[in-house]
């Protein structure tokens, strides 16, 4: 497992002013493959998703049947009006008042309509959302750790909430968005066609001009995105390093150079950015001057075609309505495009996710580790055949390892950092499985336990301790959910940790907050120590401490530690070199291989890499 | 936020000046569209193209019956504005253009001032209607026209009423006058233009043509106005994209300045990653408004403003039913917003959380499943999994209301203009194409101030994000350079002296140094050793002037570290800090960064001395080896070597390592320490030097051992393993005493 916690990356480039216009869109590799699989998912919710589809569709229909009724209250009005003019009747507003209840009716069921179908897509969609969530979870549990070796923790976190956001947003618009515009780019026309065949054909040709026009700024300007897109990462790159370095920029009197160098970045920026936003900006005068373009036409020809008597004025404002709004579901679909794309992208990283390879399964025999009467049946004896084992399986890096270690003995790993003295600890707890070779608990191969039984026999006390937010109580009672709060006690009194507990505000119960940083590093591994105490373990793993704890409480953990080392096999990543010279075993580990084995004095008399590593230290200058 | 665009907008005050210019013509163009096709409903299709009852022609016989009708000036005014063609003297194309000059003489209208011409149709509104009113009750075979007419075998009626006696005809004069009154303008204008349309047929005028020729000058005029609204539109587009980068810019190089000149003390304040968020997304969100600012607030009012003016100068009195229809939207958006912001910040928390859970989850991913408890966990999660679930379905079920209310408000806006307007339209106030204008005009308005309420659900964010950049604007600088500089005194080089040093950090209540007096000399190691909280790189952050002393001074060579300016102080020192820091660029040039002359000697030298020459060659790049940004692509122990290396080649008088070698292997350590040594030795450097191993300052010739912030003890390891319990504490916890004792 790599140590590096990689925090969550910075979040996806900050949606840029006047959004939508030319950015762009990150795809899917398979796209329509992905698209299957998120269908397929929503299974559960297929049937509700129907209704939403019909009342979406009669929604939609009434709203597009509306102009075309009040046309007829318009015509009364002029007929009316020429009425009034020539003196030979008045305005029929019994019959107005008639065509505007119809039409109050049918706004209201279509928006009742409208509303009952988005909480319908809603739905769906945030269930769908939540569902995903919990898959991810629960799959993270089964994946081997070998896994998370090669991918920062950050991508996983940002498959988990970022992915799922960017879907479960663009899902829940693009379903209600595209049945709904679908039927509105066939309803418009066929309205316009039963007015006039003519000007429909007009208003027809008119918008693929706009099409064509934004296309064509689309592509210019998605090169300024890009561009933009890069400044501004060089621009927030340069603002980071230098605010993180902001301590050797000023010992050295980098001031000036730094500022410079922003400068530059900056500038690269300015020119970017309002071009790429003038030319996404031009969008909408270029759709507005078409659609009036329309409008335009709309006018002249429905005028001749009234004045000719073949329409009536109504049929103007009809038809003016419409061609204003037959822009609006094309530039939507292709809109929902661009959000099918990143939704589509955002859901193949999760489907990859969840289809990676899990752990190997767990054996169909388990050996138990305890008796009937659920007394323990492992005294703690660890030996290791033949083991073969690499991160990578080009690169072995523990080459034919094998050794007996009685049940209480002590074996310490010792070598440089990042020689990779953890590597057997955590082939131990089976969190790794070997290329070859076996390893022994009690004669039995590891693999015929089951995870859960394995992992239960060993207690960890990590130098990176983790702690999880929540009291200490609780943190402690993670080492045996089921443990009574004496139990609890008990333990943290054997750590040395009772006393210091009891001087917080409010003892055992004091919250332990995020980041855990309100309280030390060494009244953590203090608390570990009391966890490992009350998990009761065959066989424990120690990392002492290298630094950063302050004297008191190292001997506090050193007490600690000897205290739940008695009676336990125990495997001590060490630092301490008493701790080395007191071991039964000495691993010695050099760039991930276990270079030397032997006790003490056996390693110094071979004179080897354990004895310069020994001596370097205390070298004379 | 307001102050920050009032000081940053300034530079741009001329762009952002034409910038509402053209919007305003935007609008102005935007709603003459309307304007034009209410032209065209009411003139060219109602009226056959005639815009009011000024004839362009008319017949003798006709323009004789019209004068029966008028005062003595008012018919020497018609007669002025006519010229008479007879039917012998007519030109061709005249004959062409009234067919009816072959039998009878045609009066044709002159080129008058439009004055001239609204005055002649007022008059003409009179004479018309009696005339149309006669010739319809000529026609009439049960009215009393036609019954006298047959009585005296008159044929022509107006010849009838020109017998008839003065005051019959006063009496049908007022009851006309009456009607008038009755009827309302747009009345009296249509059957104006109905007499004309009327006439002109009679004369043999292509009407048909005239009707066409005006829907295409319409038409034309229109295709002009929308050009000149997308013009308009896009040099905003230009202008603001101008203006908002440009202001973006300038704020975030300020800020940038700003905060470069910052010292520790004010970067503690805010912490580096808020300074980060402030000058990178803190100033996009601004520069994002500003865009939304300039191309739509400002042009809602606008548009409003001058759809009120063309709906006054309408005639119809339907405002009313845009600012209710506008204030019920707002309303409806205030109440939903009000529904949904506690649960849109809660659902930021909530992300938040989730991503905690999941974090901790990976983080801990060994303990977890070392002790078993994958099915804990995951109730974790699904527990905020599922109130997020439950948070999202309530914002979504609120929001879901916003559209179908809107189009239901503006729907019933067009139904409530009809109504409203059919009304008006009978009264004779408006025709039907005002009333169709007026329902664009509605649109466009109601649309216009959507667009504000969309803008105003980013507002809040953004005004947070000013405020936070403007707090780093305004934020006044601790650590000051003095008015009058003095320099360094040459003759105590290397000599650096705490003199009853105590440090507080602003607001504590604690000093986290306290009394600390020692000498640090040229060519001498001084360690600082201690606890975590000791204080022991607060004493060695004071030097370079991180931090100001809240008592007593520090003096290097002799002066004060206030005297001097920061720049000369912090050229005398190489730092090394805790972290190694490296900067984008390669190796070469992270090592130049304090001497960019630096000769690649120098950096061999350099990097021989901080151990980092074996990794370097192993680089197949050597020292051209990228470094990428944060120095991710070399590990620990290596950026440490490096920024040690780098403050080697400064060739610095003070040397100040901060705990400078813990990601060093033990030998790595002593080795390098050893070459250290020779160094300083031999130039005569000071080092000043803070370690948790013991065995890193074992050698030094001087030990400040800090307790709480105080010297606890100063002397050698020695001296110190006598006389120092604290020492003995560290080194007893750190080493066992046979290992102390083999020294």
């Amino acid at each position: 497992m790599s140590n590096e916690k990689t925090s969550r990356p910075m979040g996806r480039p900050g949606h840029g002013p006047m959004g939508g216009g030319g950015r762009p869109v990150e795809k899917a590799k398979d796209f329509s493959g992905t698209i299957k699989k998120l269908i397929k998912f929503m299974r559960p919710h297929y049937g509700k998703m129907l209704i939403g589809i019909i009342f979406a569709a009669i929604s939609v229909i009434l709203m597009i049947i509306g102009p075309k009724i009040l046309a007829k209250a318009t015509d009364e009005l002029v007929s009316g009006f020429l009425r009034v003019v020539y003196k030979t009747g008045s305005i029929d507003f019994e019959y107005i008042l008639q065509i505007i209840g119809i039409l109050i009716g049918l706004y209201l069921v279509s928006s009742v309509l409208q509303y009952v179908m988005s909480i319908i897509m809603a739905t769906a969609t945030q269930k769908t959302a939540y569902s995903l969530r919990k898959q991810i979870a629960e799959k993270i549990d089964r994946m081997p750790f070998s896994y998370f070796d090669s991918r920062p923790h950050g991508d996983v976190l940002s498959r988990v909430t970022n992915d799922v956001d960017t879907l479960q947003m663009s899902l829940g618009q693009s379903l209600s968005q595209t049945v709904q515009s679908a039927i509105q780019v066939v309803g418009y026309p066929i309205m316009m066609l039963t007015i006039s065949w003519q000007m429909t054909l007009m208003a027809l040709c008119v918008i693929p001009l706009s099409l064509i026009l934004v296309s064509f700024i689309v592509k210019k300007s998605q090169v300024y995105f890009v561009k933009q897109q890069r400044y501004l990462a060089e621009v927030n790159g340069h603002v980071e390093e230098m605010y993180s370095g902001h301590i050797v920029m000023k010992a050295f009197n980098g001031e000036q150079k730094s500022i410079d160098e922003f400068k530059v970045h900056n500038n690269h920026l300015y020119e970017t950015a309002w071009k790429s936003q003038f030319l996404s900006g031009m969008m909408m005068p270029i759709t507005q001057f078409v659609g009036n373009l329309g409008y335009v036409g709309v006018c002249l020809l429905g005028g001749w075609l009234a004045a000719a008597g073949s329409i009536t004025v109504g049929d103007i404002q009809a038809f003016i309505t419409y061609v204003r709004n037959f822009n609006q579901p094309i530039s939507q679909l292709a809109q929902v495009m661009n959000t099918l794309q990143s939704a589509a992208a955002a859901a193949e990283r999760i489907f990859e996710f969840l289809e990676e390879p899990e752990e190997v399964p767990e054996t169909t025999t388990p050996k138990p580790i305890v008796d009937e009467s659920g007394n323990s049946l492992i005294k703690g004896t660890v030996s290791f055949e033949n083991v073969h084992f690499g991160y990578n399986p080009d690169k072995i890096v523990i080459n034919d390892f094998s050794m007996y270690i009685n049940a209480g003995k002590r074996v310490a790993i010792v070598g440089p950092t990042g020689a990779g003295k953890t590597t057997i600890v955590k082939l131990l707890m089976r969190f790794y499985e070997l290329n070859s070779g076996t390893i022994y608990v009690d004669g039995t191969d590891i693999k015929e336990f089951k995870r859960g039984d394995l992992r239960s026999l060993f207690g960890m006390v990590l130098q990176d301790a983790w702690l999880f937010n929540g009291t200490i109580m609780e943190n402690l009672r993670y080492g045996r959910l089921d443990a009574t709060d004496e139990e609890v006690i008990a333990a943290a009194d054997a750590a040395y940790v009772d006393h210091f507990i009891r001087t917080l505000d409010h003892g055992y119960h004091t919250e332990i907050n995020e980041e855990s940083s309100n309280i030390s590093q060494g009244q953590k591994q203090l608390l570990t120590i009391a966890r490992a105490f009350l998990a009761d373990p065959k066989i424990l793993i120690l990392d002492e401490a290298t630094s950063s704890v302050d004297t008191r409480t190292e001997v506090l953990i050193q007490k600690g530690m000897d205290n739940l080392m008695k009676n336990r096999t125990c495997f001590i990543i060490a630092h301490r070199l008493s701790t080395i010279r007191d071991a039964d075993l000495i691993l010695v580990m050099r760039e991930g291989d276990i270079v030397e084995v032997g006790t003490h004095d056996e390693l110094m008399a071979e004179n080897g890499f354990y004895t310069q590593l020994y001596n370097s230290q205390f070298e004379e200058e | 936020m307001f102050q920050l665009v009032k000081k940053y907008i300034k530079p741009f005050l001329i762009p952002v000046i034409a910038i509402i210019a053209l919007l305003f013509g935007q609008a102005q163009c935007e709603l003459a569209l309307p304007d034009y096709m209410s032209n065209i409903v009411d003139t060219g299709i109602q009226n056959g193209g005639i815009e009011d009852g000024v004839p362009l022609a008319i017949r003798e016989s006709e323009f004789q019956h019209l004068t029966l009708f008028m005062s003595d000036a008012d018919k020497a005014f018609f007669e002025d504005s006519y010229r008479l063609i007879k039917t012998g003297d007519a030109a061709k194309d005249q004959l062409q253009d009234y067919p009816v000059l072959k039998k009878e003489n045609v009066y044709e209208l002159k080129d008058i001032s439009s004055k001239n011409r609204d005055k002649l149709n007022d008059l003409l509104v009179k004479p018309e209607m009696m005339v149309t009113a006669i010739a319809k009750s000529a026609a009439d075979k049960d009215g009393d026209l036609y019954k006298m007419m047959n009585q005296y075998h008159i044929t022509d009626p107006f010849q009838m009423i020109s017998m008839m006696p003065a005051d019959q005809l006063k009496a049908q004069e007022k009851m006309i006058d009456k009607q008038i009154k009755k009827i309302g303008a747009s009345v009296t204008r249509a059957s104006g233009a109905a007499f004309v349309k009327n006439e002109l047929k009679a004369i043999g005028y292509d009407t048909d043509a005239m009707k066409d020729n005006y829907i295409m000058i319409a038409g034309a005029k229109m295709l002009l106005i929308a050009l000149g609204s997308a013009l308009c539109a896009i040099l905003v587009g230009l202008l603001a994209s101008r203006v908002s980068a440009g202001f973006s810019r300038d704020l975030r190089g300020d800020v940038f300045k700003k905060v470069e000149n910052f010292s520790s003390e004010e970067f503690n304040r805010f912490s580096t990653s808020s300074l980060i968020t402030r000058t990178t997304n803190d100033v996009q969100q601004v520069q994002m408004v500003m865009v939304m600012f300039l191309r739509i607030v400002v042009y809602a009012p606008i548009i409003g403003f001058g759809a009120v003016l063309h709906v006054i100068s309408s005639g119809a009195s339907m405002t009313w039913i845009i600012a209710m229809c506008v204030i019920i939207l707002l309303g409806i958006i205030g109440i939903l917003m009000m529904l949904a912001m506690p649960k849109f910040k809660i659902s930021q928390k909530l992300i938040d959380k989730i991503n905690g859970v999941t974090r901790e989850f990976l983080d801990g991913m060994p303990v977890v499943r070392a002790f078993n408890n994958q099915k804990n966990e995951e109730e974790k999660f699904d527990d905020v999994n599922q109130r997020i679930l439950k948070n999202q379905l309530f914002i979504n079920r609120t929001m879901s209301c916003m559209m179908p209310a809107m189009t239901l408000v503006m729907n019933g806006a067009s139904l409530l203009i009809i109504w409203v307007g059919g009304h008006q339209i009978e009264s004779g106030s408006i025709q039907v194409g005002d009333m169709m204008a007026f329902m664009q005009y509605s649109m466009q308005i109601i649309m216009a101030f959507l667009m504000i309420a969309m803008v105003a659900v980013m507002l809040p964010r953004a005004s947070v994000s000013g405020k936070r950049v403007l707090e780093v604007l305004s934020t006044d600088f601790c650590i000051h350079d003095p008015q009058e500089p003095k320099h360094f005194n040459d003759e105590q080089k290397g000599y650096i002296d705490f003199q009853h040093v105590s440090f507080r950090y602003p607001g504590a209540e604690e000093d986290v140094l306290h009394d600390i007096n020692f000498t640090a000399k040229p060519g001498e190691t001084t360690a600082f050793i201690g606890s975590t909280g000791s204080g022991k790189s607060t004493v060695i952050n004071l030097v370079p002037r991180f931090f100001d002393v809240t008592e007593g001074a520090i003096l290097v060579d002799g002066v004060d570290i206030r005297d001097v300016t920061q720049h000369e102080l912090r050229e005398k020192i190489g730092y090394v800090p805790q972290k190694g820091v490296l900067f984008t660029g390669d190796i070469a040039s992270n090592l130049r960064y304090a001497k960019a002359d630096a000769t690649d000697e120098e950096l061999r030298i350099a990097s021989d001395i901080a151990q980092a020459t074996e990794f370097i060659d192993s680089k197949p790049e050597g020292y051209a080896t990228l470094i990428a940004q944060g120095g991710t692509n070399v590990s620990g122990g290596q950026k440490q070597r490096l920024s040690i290396a780098r403050a080697l080649v400064k060739q610095p008088e003070i040397f100040i390592f901060d705990d400078s070698f813990s990601a060093l292997d033990f030998k790595t350590d002593a080795k390098l320490r050893g070459e250290l040594n020779k160094l300083t030795k031999q130039t005569k450097a000071t080092v000043l030097l803070v370690a948790q191993r013991i065995s890193s300052i074992m050698h030094a010739e001087r030990i400040v051992v800090l307790d709480k912030g105080m010297v606890a003890g100063i002397g050698t390891h020695e001296e110190l393993m006598k006389s120092c319990e604290v020492y003995q504490e560290i080194a007893y916890s750190q080493l066992s005493k046979e290992e102390l004792g083999n020294e």
